[in-house]
């Protein structure tokens, strides 16, 4: 009699709490709890509001873009982030900003149908959420359901079959991988702490179509309390190429604007490449870091037999575009995020060094 | 008439070997079968573990096509039921390059089970400060294979590593391979049919001892390399070990550091310093015993002003060379040829002779603590090349001589203290 009616008092109590978090999470308003387990499905933290799928940011949810992003397998992303009432984020010239706690990135990969035509719809895969609790991010990987309904939270990662249409209008098949939790640290790296990568100013400073109206990014977060420190004079040319727009950027300053964003989160001293000697930040001086005329290091048949990442004038002898072309596992670079290789890039990459003497 | 004999058996030879090389062998998929839910069961056991825990790998056959990882972990243990038990095989891997990828992580033990066919390592471990790596198996079931990953256990970045009871074979690069780590052990373990057996580069106070190199193309390496993180490798005791019949053809990736090892090289020393090479059985290796030399020997090009490419503190004494009548050594290679040219025979010692030149007195020697000692081996074989005097790698077969006197002293020990095990 007594078990049962403690079975009783707890069951009741637990009901109490779950239907007050209902109610509390219900509100409408984004909910996060730093200190708390995170929730089971995306619709809980109350980013967008309307039909989930349609993406459509809820109240300081705020949407950006990156002048140039990572390569993968050709998904669109879109990207949001939120901070706590009252938080700002510090400036920072040159790496990733300070994000105080309570701030969420939001990035959400997609492929539109057809490529030529966005309105023809579009299939949400995963929705990946970088959380910045007291003492560390946390990287959280959300997947959607068939339906487009909701996504669920994954630790383990998942592979899903993808078809589209591309820009020129070929149907295209991707074995589209999502990642388990310790590859999201695997690029997250810098110094063994989990941090963020693309939200740089270098990689922000460009505008933005935002409903009321088109901003510099940067002016935007600034305006809206979501970023302090910003000087905009000393930043009017601090910003990395957009790699398919010649008209930002020198071949070579494209090519490396490129590696930076595709490769440098792991292949800098403080990242997890750190062991191949091969640096490819654009601050980097030394060309042998850079590749040029360099000999691999734990490379093994991913050299493909040539001798050296770059050979000036070479492509065809290069390493790195052995890899950068390849679609086998043990020889692509990036290592994760890609089956295929991004054939656009690699022309610009091989013009690059073709064109060095 | 004797010319025609030797050019038909080397045609015959080169024959049945492209025939081998030709008929790639399908690996071993015997029992396997892939479970995505036990994939995904490993993979969630390997993350979800908490600190001072033990992932549990049950007896039984199990194919994976993504590799399994491990990061930011406490004293956890990776344990199965045995390397003949528990097997778990990535042939024919799709995703992500290691079988099993451990990230920093504090004390972690992997012990009990066999690794076989990643695309690139077996086991890699990287930035992680304590690693027991025990009672494990690593191999390519596919055969000495140019297309075989690189390294069957990959410690990289560690510290405290210690490697014991292992074995690992068909590595297209190196069995055993400790890269940029401190405080390396490595004890009775066993690596055949590698290129590389046993290696070591960019290693600080290294211990190899009761291991047994067999059948690969060279043994034990102690390596340091140009333009790496932690660079300049030293302190390295290598005593204890057999070191036997490592005369396979090298089967490594053309431009890799390995391919160009010798068939026939029973230990490589290359520009790293203090290290102590004492009581080791070197049996029966076809084309050198034990080779000091520098990074010039491998014919690539150096531009790191911070890297010291030579050997200078090296002490090779007490150990046992022996080797069967009529071996003859790989003679497409430039130690080869240099063996044929010096000693119709195997050489048990070569050094090739290069030091840094700020170093040498007025009589070329080295000062104490930078010496290169070579003592009580026995009846020798030596051959130093005098690599300063030649133009290039061919040109030592003018250069080199056996004169063994200058390299007739003892070790002042590794970062100068006695080395009394």
């Amino acid at each position: 009699m007594k078990k049962v009616s403690i079975a009783a008092i707890l069951l009741s109590i637990t009901c109490v709490i779950l239907f007050n978090q209902c109610k509390f999470s219900g509100d409408g308003k984004v909910t996060l709890d730093v200190a708390a387990k995170p929730f089971e499905k995306l619709s809980q933290y109350h980013f967008f509001k309307g039909s989930l799928k349609d993406l459509i940011p809820n109240e300081k949810v705020l949407p950006y873009d990156l002048i140039t992003s990572l390569f993968t397998d050709y998904a669109h992303k879109s990207r949001f982030v939120w901070m706590p009432e009252g938080a700002a984020a510090t400036y920072s010239k040159d790496e990733v900003m300070e994000f105080p706690v309570g701030t969420v990135l939001i990035k959400n990969f997609y492929y539109p149908h057809d490529f030529r035509d966005e309105s023809k719809g579009k299939r949400i895969l995963e929705t990946r959420l970088l959380v910045k609790r007291e003492d560390k991010w946390d990287a959280l990987d959300y997947v959607w359901n068939n339906e487009q309904t909701d996504a669920a939270l994954n630790i383990v990662g998942d592979s899903k079959k993808v078809d589209f249409i591309n820009p020129e209008g070929v149907t295209r098949h991707i074995d589209y991988s999502i990642p388990n939790k310790n590859q999201c640290k695997n690029c997250h790296n810098l110094n063994n702490v989990q941090m963020p990568i693309g939200p740089k100013v270098r990689y922000l400073n460009k505008d933005f179509k935002y409903t009321d109206g088109v901003r510099n990014q940067l002016e935007k977060w600034t305006e809206i309390g979501y970023l302090k420190g910003y000087e905009k004079e000393e930043n009017l040319t601090n910003k990395i190429a957009d790699v398919f727009d010649e008209k930002t950027g020198s071949l070579e300053e494209r090519a490396k604007s490129y590696l930076e964003v595709n490769c440098a989160h792991c292949h800098r001293k403080e990242g997890s490449a750190n062991t191949s000697g091969l640096f490819l930040l654009l601050s980097e001086k030394n060309p042998e870091s850079w590749g040029i005329m360099k000999s691999p290091v734990a490379a093994g048949k991913a050299s493909g037999n040539n001798l050296y990442d770059i050979v000036p004038g070479k492509p065809g002898e290069s390493i790195l575009v052995y890899r950068t072309e390849s679609d086998d596992p043990e020889i692509r670079m990036p290592e994760l995020g890609r089956s295929v290789a991004h054939a656009e890039a690699i022309i610009l990459i091989k013009e690059w060094i073709a064109a060095m003497k | 008439m004797r010319k025609f004999f030797l050019f038909s058996v080397s045609v015959l030879l080169t024959v049945a070997l492209q025939s081998c090389k030709g008929g790639k062998k399908a690996g071993d998929s015997a029992g396997f079968t892939y479970d995505e839910q036990i994939e995904k069961d490993f993979l969630e056991k390997l993350i979800l573990v908490e600190d001072g825990g033990t992932v549990e790998l049950p007896a039984g056959r199990f194919l994976f096509k993504k590799a399994l990882s491990m990061e930011g972990k406490k004293d956890v243990t990776i344990k199965g039921a045995g390397a003949d038990k528990t097997i778990l095989s990535f042939l024919g891997q799709t995703e992500g390059a290691e079988g099993i990828n451990i990230t920093n992580c504090q004390n972690v033990t992997v012990t009990d089970f066999t690794i076989q066919d990643a695309k690139g390592d077996n086991l890699k471990l990287k930035g992680c400060d304590g690693v027991h790596i025990h009672h494990m198996n690593s191999t390519w079931t596919t055969g000495a294979d140019t297309s075989n990953g690189n390294y069957g256990y990959y410690p990289v970045e560690c510290r405290n590593v210690v490697m014991e009871h292992c074995e690992v074979s068909y590595c297209a690069d190196a069995g055993v391979y400790i890269g940029q780590s401190t405080n390396v052990t490595i004890h009775d373990c066993y690596a055949h049919h590698n290129v590389a057996g046993i290696e070591i580069e960019n290693c600080i106070n290294s211990d190899i001892y009761k291991n047994k190199a067999e059948n690969n193309s060279g043994g034990i390496l102690v390596f340091d390399l140009p333009k790496l993180f932690q660079a300049n490798g030293r302190n390295a005791r290598v005593w204890d070990n057999d070191c036997v019949n490592n005369n396979f053809p090298n089967f490594g990736k053309p431009g890799s550091i390995v391919a160009s090892i010798p068939p026939g090289s029973g230990m490589i020393i290359m520009a790293t310093d203090s290290v102590d090479i004492y009581n080791n059985r070197i049996t029966d290796n076809k084309t050198v015993g034990c080779a000091i030399v520098s990074y010039f020997t491998t014919g690539k090009q150096l531009n790191d002003s911070t890297y010291g490419p030579y050997c200078h503190n090296i002490y090779v004494h007490d150990n046992k060379f022996s080797r069967k009548a009529m071996m003859i050594p790989a003679l497409d290679t430039d130690f080869g040829k240099l063996a044929m040219a010096a000693c119709k025979s195997p050489i048990d010692i070569v050094y090739d002779g290069s030091a840094e030149k700020s170093l040498i007195d007025a009589n070329g020697n080295l000062p104490e603590g930078k010496k290169i000692c070579i003592r009580n081996n026995g009846d020798i074989k030596f051959v130093n090349m005098n690599l300063w005097k030649a133009k290039n790698l061919t040109d030592v077969l003018r250069t080199f001589d056996k004169d063994m006197t200058k390299f007739d002293c003892s070790y002042t020990g590794i970062n100068g203290n006695n080395t009394n095990l």
